[in-house]
């Protein structure tokens, strides 16, 4: 029957018939690696729900909203600098990035050392990006009198909203150095040595998509 | 076709556990996990149901009992509604009958990751636990903010639990939302990825089609409820104003400012309109396969059965805001989530109009799974002709907050999937366990449950269209309404205590026949879906034996004229009959 049905074919049915065929439905793609990308989805609209409502207050707030090149601005050589740090910070993300789509090109021609230090380097630049944030989250807290619940500069929202969605993001990057971490050591090991290395992938997604909401992030607290 | 490879599943050996713990307790089997899953979401299922019949009473009887004062009323009321929702329904839904049936039907040993799905179920025991927490005596209780939990009344002193009550729901939520998504990942992995040859997905059962589109809908709807979560934990511990606008609460001006109640309104419903269908679809799924099976008939348009489906998720994402016409909104805006939503009726139309086809001159066997299906599509009918008048916003706005909205949701989203519940429940007992169910206990059960909720529910629309609010602890000596509306309340009431008194015959069927029902044999109801090719019964753990079933046609091939039996399984080759 279901044969017979597939027969009476038009264009569109034969998109389904290919998309739909068996076994799997993203041919050669490891039952890990479409979790992943599954769990990115869902996790994208948690960022996206964060940054909507970070969006909705602001838009419709009547207290003041601090001027970003200023309250975000760094001291360097005696004047102010607007946006430096955070822009060495997006700077080392990003080329964290790259050294894990290296690590990836690496892990499949099974170059296991190479895959580990490049992994390694990868964790610990997400390391430093970490601490250049908790610098900056001091720098506001101390400094300029931000907390989560008040802001001298006006609406009390860009406190709770920065911290929240910052924190939320750094958490993201934490366990993101941890699960490098340990991927990079079980590979040195050979957990994965009858595999095709796919995990080194895995890991590298979940990484690319902490960076990618990083330029959200960026663009909608730093440049907005 | 059939020699495609199945790269994994076939070449990796299964690690069977040895111990009664490893077998049982902390099981990766995904047949043991279903079933913890339908133990814990049953059990605090009953504490719902417990807590609506103590409602019930205060409502009919206001003077009855002294001690059930205002706070405990609305803290029943909000714990109701979140257990049904959440830790029943789809916990159920998704986790016992998720986890038990999309492997067998898709021709899987088990779900991608066991190890991940079985923390997917001890984690959402640890969110069940922490949301009875709110009852320890020395915290203030739950919070009585409704099921909505609307801030900023839901963290204001003068609401019950409004210091760790709310905290422990909010809490419990995020945990929730976390043993889903570990438990969604894998259904939708598996149903995507791990199909055994010949499964294509437009051969699959619509059961397996309700529970993937829900699940879907679940990992996009669920972050807009943890977001929330989030954020009014922070309002309420941290001192945030996400929420929180400028407020003089009992005399004194609290410390927020600037905030939007009407935030957490978006997110809420973003998360709670697709909630609905994650409840809805899979019972969709199920009371298709049901029809199909006890009616003895291939089911109506599986195609359009299938996109229908796909385009109710779609659309779920699009009318979250008809739950907030009263808020106060911009015409248009009302104009169009009333459009969106009125147009969700033409899917589900088809739906509905699909069953009512596959009954048509069909050998219908009018078995407990069938009446069960049966009675879902009856009363998905009322509850969904309700939702087009609760979705245009002029007929909304003045029957908001009535009993009219209860009515509604209750026979939509409440009675409907409970009755396709209990329908999968005697129609995979025999395979879960091997026994039947005794049948005369089941229409006991089945009469008593679909009249009572009639009894219940009917009354109830009048009651909302004569203005009779909801939610409310008493209803006073209100002059608006004529005193007919008190005896409603009582018959009402009658009818909840008996039909949840009448439940434990259920429970009781599923303990009884676990040791005395009847021998199932492999395919009781002569079935096509594969959970009935398996060569145990019950499915030993890896559930096929040595060698994957094989599908060669679809799973609704029933009284095919020429074929020596009544049904075809899906294993059988095509041009051979049985």
């Amino acid at each position: 029957m279901a044969e017979a049905a597939q027969t009476n074919q038009g264009p569109l049915t034969t998109i389904v018939d290919d998309w739909s065929s068996d076994v799997t439905t993203f041919k050669a793609v490891p039952w890990g690696k479409a979790m992943m990308w599954i769990f990115l989805l869902s996790d994208t609209f948690i960022f996206t729900s964060f940054l909507v409502s970070y969006m909705a207050v602001r838009m419709t707030q009547t207290d003041a909203w601090p001027y970003p090149s200023e309250v975000f601005s760094l001291e360097a050589f005696g004047t102010p600098v607007p946006l430096l740090l955070i822009a060495i910070m997006t700077f080392i993300l990003i080329t964290s990035s790259g050294t894990m789509a290296m690590a990836v090109n690496m892990g499949y021609r099974k170059r296991k050392v190479a895959v580990f230090w490049l992994m390694f380097a990868t964790a610990m630049l997400g390391a430093s990006f970490v601490g250049m944030q908790a610098f900056e989250w001091t720098k506001l807290i101390t400094g300029e009198g931000v907390k989560a619940w008040q802001n001298p500069m006006g609406a009390p929202q860009f406190g709770s909203f920065f911290f929240m969605i910052t924190g939320f993001h750094g958490l993201h990057v934490s366990a993101g150095v941890a699960y490098l971490l340990i991927v990079a050591i079980r590979v040195l090991r050979g957990k994965y040595d009858n595999t095709s290395f796919e995990i080194v992938e895995i890991t590298g997604l979940y990484w690319h998509f902490v960076d990618l909401v990083w330029v959200f992030i960026f663009a909608f607290f730093y440049l907005w | 076709m059939a020699t495609a490879e199945i790269p994994y599943q076939e070449t990796a050996p299964l690690h069977h556990p040895k111990t009664w713990i490893g077998k049982y307790v902390f099981s990766q089997d995904h047949k043991v996990i279903a079933v913890q899953y339908g133990i814990t979401a049953i059990a605090v299922g009953l504490v719902a149901l417990f807590l609506s019949d103590l409602m019930r009473i205060q409502i009919a009887y206001p003077e009855f009992m002294d001690w059930f004062v205002e706070d405990y009323y609305y803290q029943a009321i909000t714990m109701h509604g979140m257990i049904m929702v959440i830790y029943l329904l789809t916990a159920f839904l998704l986790g016992a009958f998720g986890n038990f049936t999309v492997p067998l039907m898709c021709g899987a040993r088990d779900m991608v990751f066991p190890f991940v799905n079985m923390l997917s179920y001890w984690v959402y025991l640890i969110s069940v636990i922490i949301l009875l927490l709110g009852y320890i005596p020395g915290l203030g209780g739950p919070t009585g903010a409704g099921w909505t939990l609307y801030p900023p009344q839901t963290i204001t002193e003068g609401t019950p639990g409004a210091d760790w009550g709310i905290m422990t729901m909010l809490a419990s939520l995020a945990v929730f939302i976390v043993a889903f998504t570990m438990g969604g990942l894998n259904y939708i992995t598996t149903i995507l990825q791990a199909r055994t040859r010949g499964m294509s997905l437009m051969r699959m059962p619509l059961t397996v089609w309700g529970i993937f589109v829900a699940t879907f809908l679940g990992l996009l709807a669920f972050p807009a409820l943890f977001v929330s979560a989030i954020m009014m934990i922070l309002d309420l511990k941290i001192g945030t104003s996400f929420f929180m606008p400028a407020i003089v609460s009992m005399g004194q001006t609290l410390a927020h400012d600037g905030g939007q109640p009407l935030l957490f309104q978006h997110l809420f419903w973003f998360f709670g309109h697709p909630e609905v269908y994650i409840v809805a679809l899979p019972a969709f799924g199920v009371v298709s396969d049901l029809i199909s099976v006890h009616a003895r008939k291939n089911i109506f348009g599986y195609r359009l059965m299938v996109w229908a489906l796909v385009f109710i998720g779609i659309l779920s994402f699009i009318v979250w805001a008809h739950h907030m016409f009263v808020a106060g909104m911009h015409p248009y805006f009302g104009f169009f989530f009333a459009t969106t939503t009125l147009i969700i009726a033409v899917p589900t139309a088809i739906k509905v109009y699909n069953w009512v086809l596959t009954l048509w001159k069909a050998n219908i066997k009018l078995t407990v799974p069938m009446l069960y299906a049966l009675s879902f599509v009856l009363t998905f009918i009322m509850g969904g002709i309700t939702g087009l008048f609760l979705g245009n916003v002029i007929i909304d706005v003045p029957l908001s907050d009535t009993y009219f909205v209860v009515a509604h949701f209750h026979m939509v989203m409440g009675v409907s999937p409970i009755l396709a519940i209990f329908g999968g429940i005697y129609h995979w007992y025999p395979k879960l366990t091997g026994r039947m169910l005794n049948d005369t206990i089941g229409k006991w059960h089945f009469w008593i449950t679909f009249l009572g909720t009639y009894i219940i529910y009917f009354p109830m629309h009048y009651l909302g269209f004569i203005g009779v609010p909801r939610r409310y602890y008493e209803n006073f000596d209100s002059s608006f309404y004529p005193a007919s509306a008190q005896l409603l309340n009582e018959v009402i009431t009658w009818t909840a205590l008996f039909v949840g008194v009448a439940q434990l015959l259920y429970i009781g069927n599923l303990v009884h026949s676990y040791f005395y029902g009847k021998p199932a044999g492999d395919n009781p109801w002569g079935a096509n879906s594969l959970e009935w090719c398996t060569p145990d019964t019950p499915p030993s753990h890896g559930n096929w034996g040595d060698k994957l079933p094989t599908v060669h046609r679809w799973a609704y091939d029933y009284s095919v004229p020429g074929s020596d039996k009544d049904f075809i399984p899906q294993t059988v080759p095509q041009g051979q009959s049985s």
